[in-house]
């Protein structure tokens, strides 16, 4: 049997690909390298700020690309409609697990322009749909951050204080909350609704009432937003994988409102993060609102990770009398009954065949 | 089933001890034996004991779907895991010791002899101190008195090391215990088990506390 030519991630890349095209995505092609200060000055927002420099013939400071947001951002200009664009582009940037340079492949939207509810939940949709199409077992946590921000900073007005207890919330840290509660005297009646934020999450449709009622007194609009973005869900098949999880966290530099992680089963780290990120916009002098996410595909190699049996189905092993002719129509039947063909006059080391097939020419067959 | 990262060692027998009150035993850890994964199918759990450094590293990478892990480890190496519990087992402290009378002279540059250079330049970058990292991996408490460095970073239990090397805590880092942690996502997808063991090593911490 042919091994197919496309292996499952690749596969994987084109359904995502139609899924864009669906929704009206257009795909954005762009120049592997970049300005360096377009990235010195938004190092937060990158994954890893280490970025492969190079100096270029006109001895302008140039980047590998780490990112593929910031470039959309810096090619597109401000729109009173909705730009719709997608990629599928490689980054090289430092892998958080070996702290080398890496490169990455990755595909996901942005949408740029007058982004209401309805368009946020068209992107949480889409996200879905993504992580449906890598595994039926999928969970996409969603979070607001505005509700989050909106009890840290209810807490105190200390940026170093908010951002400790920002840290304790995105490692589901109760006990380290409490801490810093108790290191810098912040009263219980501020510091228990943090901690059951933390507390709460799971199945949307379960939690939402919970959060409305929680956030009553600090943040009702936020959740109402969350609310009416999750009712995109509704009727949709996908209702049971879409948490509500307040441990998603982005940095508050950058983004605001409605951020999300997705993730699938035995793959270890999330192979999907997305979000609005307005204050990005702003700080790039843009007065549009935006909201995209990016798929990990580096992180879908263990899922996809079919052991090959062999190299190919048959190796044929001629001797110096077999003709080019020969060999060749020999081939086109094994190819033609769907068989991978590997010709060899040794047999090859640390390669394994289904079968072996020997020919030999006429001299040394008459021999 | 569950997979359960344990640091090999003393404070490894405490947590499992731990686990088995808490409902989730396997008499099998405790035999003399070499192995190092021992299976209980009834309670759906799979231990397996690792060096204490590593256990963030099983369980962030996805082979452990939780783990117990030193704070200290959590600070140096800040692994991407969920920290669910503090179970107050192997207390300690991270601390900055001298040689007795010691005193820090600003104008020059402080020597740290450490293995926990994240957690001291850390430590040292909030305090606006310039320092110098001596990077070692054991015995750090003799490198001041050498003349190797001004100061250690450590972890600190009784001071006794300290004290036989003449050797005193200067300033306290951050108090270090024993915590649970879990991977991202092994939390989404087995939540309910995780969140059971949770609850009832909550539970038993509490009981141990009071």
């Amino acid at each position: 049997m042919n091994t197919p030519i496309l292996n499952r991630s690749e596969r994987t890349v084109f359904a995502l690909r139609r899924l864009y095209a669906d929704r009206g995505y257009t795909l954005y092609r762009m120049s592997k390298f970049e300005e360096y200060d377009l990235y010195s000055r938004n190092k937060d927002f990158l994954v890893s700020d280490q970025v492969i420099t190079f100096t270029d013939t006109t001895g302008r400071l140039l980047a590998l690309k780490p990112d593929v947001t910031l470039s959309i951002i810096k090619n597109t200009v401000d729109t009173d409609a909705v730009e719709r664009l997608c990629y599928h582009e490689n980054v090289y940037r430092v892998s958080g697990g070996s702290n080398r340079f890496c490169e990455i492949m990755q595909t996901g939207v942005e949408c740029i322009g007058d982004i209401d509810t309805a368009l946020v939940g068209e992107n949480l949709y889409l996200a879905a749909q993504c992580l449906g199409v890598i595994s039926d077992e999928f969970v996409l946590n969603v979070s607001n951050l505005d509700i989050l921000l909106s009890f840290v900073e209810r807490a105190t007005d200390s940026r170093t204080v908010q951002d400790a207890l920002i840290d304790c919330v995105a490692h589901k840290n109760i006990h380290g909350i409490r801490a810093v509660c108790d290191q810098f005297g912040i009263e219980e009646p501020l510091c228990a609704p943090l901690c059951a934020l933390v507390s709460l999450c799971g199945q949307y449709e379960t939690v939402l009432p919970t959060l409305l009622t929680l956030c009553a007194d600090v943040c009702i609009e936020q959740a109402q937003e969350l609310a009416d973005a999750l009712a995109v869900f509704e009727g949709s098949g996908y209702a049971d994988h879409i948490h509500i999880d307040f441990s998603v966290v982005s940095d508050r530099s950058y983004y605001n409102g409605i951020i999300f992680k997705g993730f699938v089963n035995t793959v270890p780290d999330s192979v999907l993060t997305g979000g609005q990120y307005d204050r990005l916009m702003q700080r790039m002098q843009r007065r549009s609102r935006a909201i995209g996410f990016a798929v990990y595909l580096d992180m879908l190699e263990r899922l996809y990770d079919e052991p090959i049996p062999y190299d190919a189905d048959v190796l044929v092993l001629y001797d110096e009398g077999v003709s080019a002719d020969m060999l060749r129509a020999r081939c086109d039947v094994l190819i033609a009954s769907g068989k991978s063909v590997y010709t060899s006059k040794t047999v090859p080391l640390k390669r394994r065949f289904r079968e072996v097939i020997r020919m030999k020419g006429e001299v040394n067959a008459r021999g | 089933m569950l997979n359960i990262a344990l640091p090999k060692g003393r404070l490894g027998e405490q947590v499992y001890d731990r686990f088995a009150r808490a409902g989730f035993p396997c008499p099998a850890l405790l035999e003399d034996t070499r192995k190092l994964i021992f299976e209980n199918p009834d309670a759906m759990v799979r231990y397996f004991w690792v060096k204490p450094s590593d256990v963030a590293i099983y369980v962030e990478r996805g082979a452990a779907d939780i783990g117990v892990a030193g704070k200290d480890i959590l600070l140096e190496y800040a692994p991407e895991v969920y920290e669910l519990l503090d179970l107050e087992l192997g207390r300690c402290t991270m601390a900055v010791a001298a040689p007795s009378g010691f005193r820090d002279d600003m104008r020059r540059t402080l020597r740290v002899a450490t293995k926990f250079s994240h957690i001291a330049e850390d430590y040292y970058a909030a305090c606006g101190r310039d320092i110098d990292i001596v990077h070692l991996n054991g015995s750090i408490e003799i490198a001041p008195i050498l003349g190797l460095t001004d100061v250690i970073v450590d972890i600190v239990e009784t001071g006794a090391t300290l004290r036989e090397n003449r050797l005193e805590v200067i300033e306290t880092i951050v108090p270090i215990s024993a915590r649970l942690i879990a991977n991202k996502s092994s939390f989404q997808f087995k939540r309910t088990q995780i969140e059971c063991i949770l609850t009832q090593l909550r539970k038993e911490t509490e009981e141990n506390h009071d």
